[in-house]
């Protein structure tokens, strides 16, 4: 068990009554890569939120190795584009886990700023102003305070979103230099094609797990047919999902949920 | 030489209210100004107005049991300010409304129990003098609390500024490394009413956020980071408050208005010559570089 990273016990999130995420299980283990894919509003954001914190779930849990620290680049920010603040500022927030609320900025940490900057090729933009950048620059910058973050798990919500292909591959770049530091990464990907050739593992949401485990087994015709059979839409007479028939999926239509993926990642 | 002397020198060096006076008005704007600078960043310039007059009611009930007397007011204004910031912020956090319409609803119930209480006792006059200020009767008292209230403002600015700053420019990611996002919130509405409650004995409850945001507002057309922005509206908070004492003095107009219309001649000055003003913006826009 030393080498999981995440666990999912029951995890059920949502917003009002309605689960986004429904009674997930499985693990994640240290150092993996995994995509997240799925269609609109099958929960992955959701699941990202979620994992670090920010959405307290509506049932069971999501356990973090101890000593794990996350880094996560959402995908809607809460960014206030129009704060007066240059681009060096927004980059060292990312120097938050190591020095808090009070620790003094060193020479050191100036260097490690402007070489995340220069590794997602921003070089020489400390100085500019947030509300000059364009949104792939923006972007690229948020990356950056990523990179400087320093964390074990890192969850990327959408980042190659707005995004041109020159930067999608440095990104791509980033993101497997990471995974050589066996880091752990999920990011949210549309684009399937990307994920073949760069994943080694996906999940592939629809409420509850499609399937979870190799790309290439993940993303068979035959299960993306299934994900795309998901109904997004809350229904708001749905059944109440009861504790006795849901925590092992009898009579719901979401019963290959639970068994199917639990052993995917760790076969993987 | 004898006239500028006797233009900006002698009214302070010859008047002990004077020097009381410049006193109290620069410590408020050392505390007042860097806070309306975050307020004006987070968008709640108008929230400020709203906690101005909130602290009303408060203050009546001082005035009510106590009369004219600087304590019992300041610390009923407080608590009123106090109650109505977690009021309206709880209700915004735990039910759908949101925080202007719940401030809007607190503080206008708060004005109006404030008004009845002094209706009750006093005649207009001292309405008059609890709505307004007199920054030329500030007496011993009254300056010790104003220092005391921008040494605690400056030394929290001081130990939460990274959290502050965080959580204005991105408050998800703060929520993702720490967990001070709502505690910082709430310090910072507390200093807001701290801030309030120093400056009404000077300049009134409805003027008090004046010496706040238009300093403040000002100093927003002319740099692009906030440490800077903060020390600039310091500053033309410092000669808001000189030019404002001396127009008093010199056209005898009452104080607290003065001060805050010279803030506005900055104000608008700064719109139209700022390095982000009109003037500025329309001549660049004639000239651009190559890359």
């Amino acid at each position: 068990m030393t080498n999981t990273c995440l666990t999912f016990r029951d995890l059920t999130l949502g917003y009002g009554s309605h689960p986004a995420i429904h009674h997930l299980d499985g693990t994640i283990r240290k150092g993996s890569l995994t995509a997240v894919v799925g269609a609109n509003g099958s929960g992955k954001s959701t699941l990202m939120k979620g994992i670090v914190g920010v959405l307290k779930p509506m049932a069971g849990e999501v356990i973090r190795a101890p000593g794990v620290r996350a880094a996560y680049l959402p995908q809607q920010s809460e960014l206030d584009r129009s704060f007066p603040a240059r681009v060096v500022d927004l980059v060292s927030l990312g120097l938050w886990p190591r020095r808090g609320l009070l620790g003094r900025y060193t020479r050191q940490d100036r260097d490690d700023v402007s070489k995340a900057l220069m590794a997602v090729g921003l070089g020489g933009f400390e100085k500019r102003p947030i509300d000059t950048l364009s949104g792939g620059q923006l972007q690229r910058t948020l990356f950056a305070r990523v990179l400087l973050q320093d964390a074990d798990l890192i969850l990327l919500d959408e980042p190659f979103n707005a995004v041109d292909a020159k930067t999608v591959g440095d990104l791509i770049a980033l993101i497997k230099h990471w995974h050589g530091e066996e880091r752990t990464i999920m990011v949210v990907v549309h684009d399937l094609d990307l994920v073949r050739q760069n994943f080694p593992e996906t999940l592939l949401l629809a409420r509850q797990p499609i399937a979870w485990g190799e790309t290439r087994e993940t993303l068979k015709p035959e299960n993306l047919l299934r994900a795309r059979r998901f109904h997004e839409a809350w229904e708001e007479n749905a059944p109440w999902c009861e504790p006795g028939e849901d925590a092992h999926g009898h009579g719901h239509d979401h019963d290959h949920h639970d068994h199917q993926h639990g052993v995917g990642p760790r076969a993987a | 030489m004898d006239t500028l002397y006797g233009l900006f020198i002698a009214p302070f060096a010859d008047f002990g209210f004077m020097q009381r006076a410049l006193i109290g008005s620069l410590m408020l704007s050392l505390g007042a100004c860097p806070i309306g600078v975050f307020l004006m960043l987070r968008r709640m310039s108008l929230s400020g107005d709203a906690m101005a007059h909130a602290i009303l009611p408060g203050a009546a009930a001082g005035f009510l049991f106590y009369g004219l007397e600087i304590l019992p007011m300041t610390i009923g204004g407080l608590i009123a300010g106090v109650i109505v910031a977690l009021g309206a912020g709880a209700v915004s956090r735990f039910t759908i409304q949101r925080e202007d319409a719940s401030m809007a609803a607190f503080y206008l119930i708060s004005l109006a129990i404030g008004v009845l209480m002094v209706s009750i006792r006093g005649s207009s006059v001292d309405l008059m003098h609890v709505l307004f200020g007199t920054v030329l009767a500030l007496n011993d008292e009254a300056l010790t609390l104003i220092g005391g209230i921008v040494a605690v403002t400056l030394v929290s600015l001081a130990i939460f500024w990274r959290a502050l700053v965080a959580e204005c420019l991105d408050p998800l990611f703060l929520r993702s490394v720490s967990r001070l996002g709502s505690p910082v919130h709430f310090i910072f509405l507390g200093l807001v009413v701290l801030n309030l409650v120093g400056g009404f004995q000077a300049l009134g409850t409805l003027l008090s956020v004046g010496l706040m945001m238009l300093p403040a507002a000002a100093a927003r057309f002319w740099t692009v980071r906030v440490e800077p922005m903060c020390v600039l509206a310091v500053l033309i908070g410092f000669a808001s408050c000189v030019a404002g004492l001396l127009l008093s003095y010199h056209a005898s107009l009452p104080s607290g208005p003065a001060i805050i219309l010279s803030a506005g001649v900055v104000y608008f000055a700064s719109i139209l010559f700022g390095t982000r003003g009109i003037l500025r913006a329309r001549i660049i826009h004639h000239r651009h570089r190559t890359a």
